[in-house]
């Protein structure tokens, strides 16, 4: 069977959920093969294993941390040779999008970038992705080379599927261009012990409505009734009253949870961008022609400062 | 020092954007513009530039298209925001390129043009993809400096923000460089009524492919290394119940969320 080269994304060891879910789509394609780069990048094996990687492929060179992305091209590049998968899948973020660009420049492959869904085809694998604020929706297809396939979070269900997951340390020789760009500093994200934005199940956000910094108070309440992420709109952001590693749009983060609740957000097509394809919508603004009740499957038209608390005190209770 | 800014001119986001027959981008349904995430990019060449120029040494902005004839309204518009001079990649065999076209474009075009910086946006508003600055340093084989939300020139190096999913990071990295910047970078500037006038003088050179040496089967619709084959309208959201909160709105919320589960 065919192998397909899947790229880890995880953080000293732990592997993110979409990595996860892209082993699900891999598996359609043929037999995963993981590569996994830098600090901890063997502690990734087990729950590689557990998910359906065949193999695991492991660098752990400091260059990874130490240099902006083209030693992590050059890695999977290795790994590509090595390997000659039928296909080399990548998440979807800044980072996996600009090393699975490189790398098919350097293998004379097409991408294709953001997919939400992959099918295996009679002409190689079919993505589907999102066009236009995703008011569209486009199947394409690789026509040169290996396919390089980036995929956006949430696009399969994360599913057990132990295979062997045995690790094999990957040899890599660094191209001159590797150290090209020096990461001098780097600060950590601080964890706000709410889940991701990307990967969680339900995101409560607020907009230029919630009104000041401190109000996002109530935006995160309901969220922590719910065990939601928080969001943003880029007026929010922009405000100063939340950070924009929150914020959710064309230029924020992309999301597609179970849930999506937005609190005083008009719904402007760039915020639409990045939240249009949640499964459920559910919006509270006092504005009733707001084009964000265009969406929702539930709409309340009304002060968010009463609507709000009301229904994180109602949810609160329900759960008992 | 020669910047060159590479901007893309795009259907407006907020007119109705379809798909031609061609499974192309229709550009010719909507109004282009200069793609908004590109003004970020002129902003910080501007902002290098002056900053040069404070400190008495000189930097010239050429920006660069490959796109339609309407394209050079997109080139117009950095021009009246303060670039020197522009350049325009036009040819009949561009229509329908994909990115690894584009970026081979470019990347001669940036070549024949010279440069020290190129700076780009951090993606096109139609495509975005995200994805051509990192190409652009692959093929032009000079560093990548890309995502930055802060940029500096000093030196023959360029420093940069970049805030990344897990972390933010300090980058660095010697000339000549690609960078791309986000929207955190600065507000873009508003053309003045003098630079609007200014721009209508300044040069705007044409190319085509044979002017890169380019051949056509290398770009189109047909030296595409992806392929469109479906382009469907996604179906419109069922209408859904909208309530006007009479006091109970929350709770009336919070039964919804109950029926569907969320609680
Ligand atoms: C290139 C580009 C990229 C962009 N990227 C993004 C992006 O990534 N994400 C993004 O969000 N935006 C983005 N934008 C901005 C976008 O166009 C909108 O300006 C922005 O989304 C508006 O945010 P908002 O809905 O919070 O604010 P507004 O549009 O001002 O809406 C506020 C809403 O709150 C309601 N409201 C006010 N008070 C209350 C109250 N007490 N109770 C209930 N409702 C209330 C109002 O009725 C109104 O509908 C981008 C724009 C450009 C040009
Ligand atoms: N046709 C084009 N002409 C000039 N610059 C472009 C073109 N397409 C993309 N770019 C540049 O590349 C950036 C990222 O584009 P993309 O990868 O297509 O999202 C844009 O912000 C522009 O700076």
């Amino acid at each position: 069977m065919a192998e397909v080269l899947v790229y880890v994304d995880h953080v000293d060891g732990a592997v993110r959920k979409p990595t996860l879910e892209l082993l699900t789509l891999a598996r359609r394609l043929g037999e995963p093969v993981a590569v996994a780069l830098g600090n901890g990048a063997a502690d990734t094996a087990a729950a590689l294993a557990e998910h359906g990687a065949v193999k695991v492929l492991t660098n752990d060179a400091a260059e990874f941390a130490d240099y902006l992305v083209v030693p992590k091209v050059d890695a999977l590049q290795a790994a590509y040779e090595a390997v000659q998968p039928a296909a080399v899948l990548v998440p979807s973020s800044a980072e996996g999008k600009e090393i699975a660009a490189r790398l098919a420049v350097r293998i004379k492959s097409g991408i294709i970038t953001d997919a939400v869904d992959l099918e295996a085809g009679d002409e190689g694998p079919v993505a589907t992705q999102s066009a236009f604020a995703a008011s569209f929706t486009t199947k394409s297809r690789i026509t040169q080379g290996t396919p390089v396939i980036t995929v956006k979070p949430n696009s399969a269900a994360v599913e057990a599927a132990p295979a062997a997951g045995a690790v094999e340390a990957l040899a890599v020789s660094f191209s001159d261009a590797a150290t090209g760009t020096k990461v001098t500093a780097r600060t950590p994200r601080e964890s706000t012990g709410r889940p991701e934005l990307t990967e969680a199940a339900i995101v409560v956000s607020g907009g230029r409505g919630v009104n000041g910094a401190e109000n996002f108070a109530i935006i995160e309440a309901l969220a922590n009734s719910l065990g939601a992420a928080v969001g943003a709109s880029r007026a929010a952001v922009d405000a100063g009253w939340y950070p924009h590693s929150n914020q959710v749009g064309q230029t924020g983060k992309s999301v597609s949870p179970q849930l999506y609740i937005a609190s005083g957000i008009s719904g402007a097509i760039q915020h639409r961008a990045g939240m249009q394809t949640s499964k459920t919508i559910v919006a509270i603004n006092k504005d009733a022609e707001a084009p964000i009740f265009d969406l929702v499957d539930y709409g309340v038209v009304g002060d968010l400062f009463e609507v709000v608390p009301q229904l994180t005190e109602e949810v609160n209770t329900r759960k008992g | 020092m020669k910047i060159v800014v590479c901007v893309k001119y795009v259907p407006d986001a907020t007119g109705d954007r379809h798909f031609t027959d061609d499974l192309t981008v229709d550009r010719d349904d909507v109004d282009g513009l200069l793609s908004e995430l590109d003004e970020y990019a002129v902003e910080q060449a501007l902002q290098i530039t002056e900053e040069r120029q404070r400190a008495g040494a000189d930097a010239e902005i050429t920006v660069l298209t490959v796109g339609p004839e309407d394209a050079k309204d997109a080139l117009r518009k950095a021009l009246s925001m303060g670039a020197d001079k522009a350049v325009h990649v036009e040819d009949d065999d561009l229509h329908g390129t994909d990115v690894m076209g584009t970026s081979l474009v470019l990347a001669k075009a940036i070549e024949k043009t010279g440069y020290d910086l190129v700076i780009a946006g951090m993606a096109s508003t139609d495509g975005t993809m995200g994805v051509l600055p990192a190409i652009l340093a692959e093929r032009l084989g000079v560093p990548q400096v890309t995502l930055l939300s802060e940029v500096s020139v000093e030196d023959g190096t360029v420093k940069g923000r970049r805030d990344g999913d897990t972390a933010s990071e300090q980058l660095e990295a010697s000339l000549p460089a690609v960078v791309s910047v986000t929207d955190q970078s600065g507000e873009a500037r508003y053309p003045s009524f003098k630079g609007i006038m200014a721009a209508k003088k300044k040069p705007v050179e044409s190319l085509d492919l044979d002017d890169l040496d380019i051949e056509a089967e290398e770009v189109g619709l047909e030296g595409a290394w992806s392929k469109v084959d479906e382009a469907a309208e996604r179906p419109a959201r069922t209408a859904g119940t909208i309530v006007k909160d009479e006091g109970e709105g929350g709770k009336q919320l919070a039964a919804f969320l109950a029926e569907r589960k969320f609680v």
